[in-house]
């Protein structure tokens, strides 16, 4: 049985401190016996105690700290405990790591990515929550990747470290107990593949099926519930759906994502962040505009409410996106026509 | 803070080697320059300049190795300068001209070159100083990350992360605070409770207050705090009492003609001028003249380009 998404992402981490002595990792409550609040840190310190870091409360202090490790040509990877607290860097990353890498008028790589557990769905409340990610999409300089179970972390990490572009990593909490999927395999209906030259965005189809009704493109965080909902719309509505999960959500992956958009002609785009400025809403009007002449219905967008999210979970239910959402969103896209 | 903005006049100020002379009064006119061209619609966008602080850069220079970083900030063409000596390259960069040190993206106030660096965004530049002190203490031991201050800056939280983490890390890092007792208009008594000193204290963090503008005078007082932050790897306060002579920027001085005449009286330019001067007389001509052709010289370049293999 493949590693669980936690584990995945600590041999990332135990990997890339092996290969690079110059990286750093830093962020709260990092080191042994804790090991980070969702154990993703465990045991780094133990073997490298100089370059893992238990840092003070201060998000916009040690995400400043990485930048200028990344400014003297080391690499660092932040950890923020909850991503609703990375609003507390976001003059580092908006005004400084992002744009360093271009305002002095040459490139400057800086080797920066800040690792967000991120979303809502354990009942942690309206600032422990949130997928604050649409607000770091249009950044100038600034790259936005989510956690997959499809995506290796040790790869997607050092990839976005040797782009000398800063990152954030979103990373979202009910993934981390879950299993990576291994071996081009989901279940016994549904394969994936990684498609384009740098893998990036994983294809999940029914085995050998080329066309689909209906393509299906959701950040990591939901690749799990979109396969569960394409594999429901298979057997109870008859629905052939395509789930595409970009690792990289900014800049968009256009090339790799438009292609398989327009063989099927609809496509639906679901995300747990809050109504009003989403990704999807960018993947959106990428699409109208690339694609207009190949679409069959115009894109859907699925995200959760315009609203704080609450605790209880019969209350957070009613916020967050849901499966049966992104199923209605499915079918009355594919009968709309 | 009332009591040493009223302090007696200061005495006279020591007698400077001429190297330090010209490097002054080469800010001096690079500054008064720059607003003159401001004045005529020569400049877009917007300058800060560092008249009366002119000193402080100078002071450190000797002070400071190649392989120290510096942070700079919105005020800092004399730190650029004291460091590089390159007037036409930083005046290119105002204006946007071939040979700007940044391509003329940056401008005034955004410059990297070497291990110097200046970004607009108050404090910002305290932890990422902080992060460059903690690779320099683990890979290049003896060196330091110095930061230019305002007082202003210290409203800012950036500022304290920074100064925990220094402490509790036990960072090179050396933060240098122009006092100027202005924060663009805002007096520095209505936006600063307590005192800098105290405020470094509380993180148990050393703290020198000078009050003298006289480069000789400061620079002796700083010898023995750089090599300290050097051989304990441990970070540094030092407050700079000065005083801005010249508006935050470019026209906008708001304050009353008996402020402006406080600050103007303790203006070292002035009183190095009455002190000594024979030596001033020509330093000053020559340096005044260097500047006029370096403003006739970038003046006459065609405008800077951003290659798009720059661009990010």
């Amino acid at each position: 049985m493949a590693e669980r998404v936690v584990e995945n992402l600590n041999q990332a981490l135990h990997a890339l401190l092996a290969d690079d002595p110059a990286l750093t990792v830093l962020g709260e409550d990092l080191v042994d016996p804790y090991g980070g609040a969702f154990k993703v840190t465990r045991g780094l310190s133990a073997r490298w105690p100089e370059r893992v870091l238990s840092t003070p409360l201060s998000e916009g202090g040690i995400v400043g700290v990485a930048g200028g490790l990344a400014l003297a040509g080391q690499s660092a990877i932040v950890e923020i405990m909850f991503s609703d607290f990375v609003a507390l860097a976001f003059d580092q990353l908006l005004n400084f790591a992002s744009k360093s890498t271009a305002m002095y008028g040459r490139r400057v790589p800086m080797r920066l990515v800040v690792r967000c557990p991120t979303g809502g769905n354990r009942g942690y409340g309206p600032t422990h929550s949130q997928s604050p990610l649409k607000h770091f999409i249009g950044i100038p300089g600034l790259s936005v990747h989510e956690v997959s179970p499809f995506h290796d972390n040790r790869t997607v990490l050092a990839g976005m470290l040797a782009t000398g572009r800063p990152g954030l990593l979103f990373e979202d909490k009910v993934l981390y107990t879950t299993r990576m999927y291994a071996d081009g395999v989901v279940d016994e209906l549904f394969r994936y593949d990684l498609i384009g030259p740098d893998a990036d965005v994983a294809r999940i189809r029914v085995d050998e099926e080329e066309q689909a009704d209906c393509v299906l493109v959701v950040p990591g965080g939901l690749a799990a519930r979109a396969v569960s909902v394409a594999r429901e719309l298979l057997l109870r509505d008859d629905i052939v759906c395509q789930v595409l999960v970009p690792s990289r959500l900014w800049p968009l992956d256009s090339d790799n994502l438009l292609p398989p958009i327009a063989r099927a002609g609809r496509v639906v785009v679901a995300e747990e962040s809050t109504a009003g400025g989403t990704w999807g809403a960018e993947l959106a009007q990428v699409v109208h505009r690339r694609l207009w002449g190949s679409l069959r219905a115009p894109v859907r967008l699925v995200h959760s409410a315009d609203s704080v999210i609450p605790t209880a979970a019969h209350l957070e239910r009613t916020v967050l996106v849901q499966d049966t959402d992104i199923h209605q969103a499915v079918k009355e896209v594919v009968s709309g026509d | 803070m009332t009591a040493t903005r009223t302090e007696a006049a200061p005495i006279a100020p020591t007698r400077l080697a001429d190297a330090d002379l010209d490097l002054l009064l080469l800010i001096r006119h690079f500054e008064l320059a720059l607003l003159d061209m401001f004045g005529r619609g020569e400049l877009h966008g917007t300058t800060h300049t560092c008249l009366g602080q002119e000193y402080v850069p100078v002071a450190l220079r000797p002070l400071l190795d190649d392989g120290d970083f510096v942070f700079s900030n919105h005020r800092g063409h004399g730190h650029y300068l004291a460091r590089f000596d390159d007037p036409h390259g930083l005046l290119a960069e105002v204006m946007g001209r071939e040979g700007a040190v940044c391509h003329g993206v940056g401008g005034s106030q955004h410059i990297l070159r070497d291990r110097y660096l200046s970004t607009g965004v108050q404090g910002e530049s305290a932890p990422v100083a902080a992060g460059v002190a903690l690779h320099l203490k683990r890979t290049e031991p003896g060196r330091l990350a110095l930061v230019y201050l305002g007082d202003g800056t210290w409203g800012e939280g950036a500022v304290y992360e920074a100064l925990n983490m220094a402490a509790l890390w036990g960072l090179p890092l050396l933060l240098v605070v122009e006092n100027n007792g202005i924060a663009q208009s805002t007096p520095t008594d209505a936006q600063l409770a307590g005192s800098i000193g105290g405020r470094a204290r509380a993180f148990g963090v050393d703290h020198l207050r000078v009050t003298s503008t006289d480069t000789e005078v400061v620079r002796a007082a700083l010898t023995p705090v750089l090599r300290r932050v050097r051989e304990r790897s441990t970070p540094y306060v030092v407050e700079l009492l000065t005083h801005r002579v010249g508006p935050h920027s470019k026209g906008d001085d708001s304050r009353r003609p008996e402020e402006i005449a406080h600050a103007r009286a303790h203006d070292w330019y002035a009183r190095y001028a009455q002190a000594y001067p024979e030596q001033f007389g020509a330093h000053d001509e020559r340096q005044r003249a260097y500047v006029a052709q370096v403003v006739a010289d970038v003046a006459g370049r065609p405008a800077s380009r951003w290659a798009e293999a720059d661009r990010g």
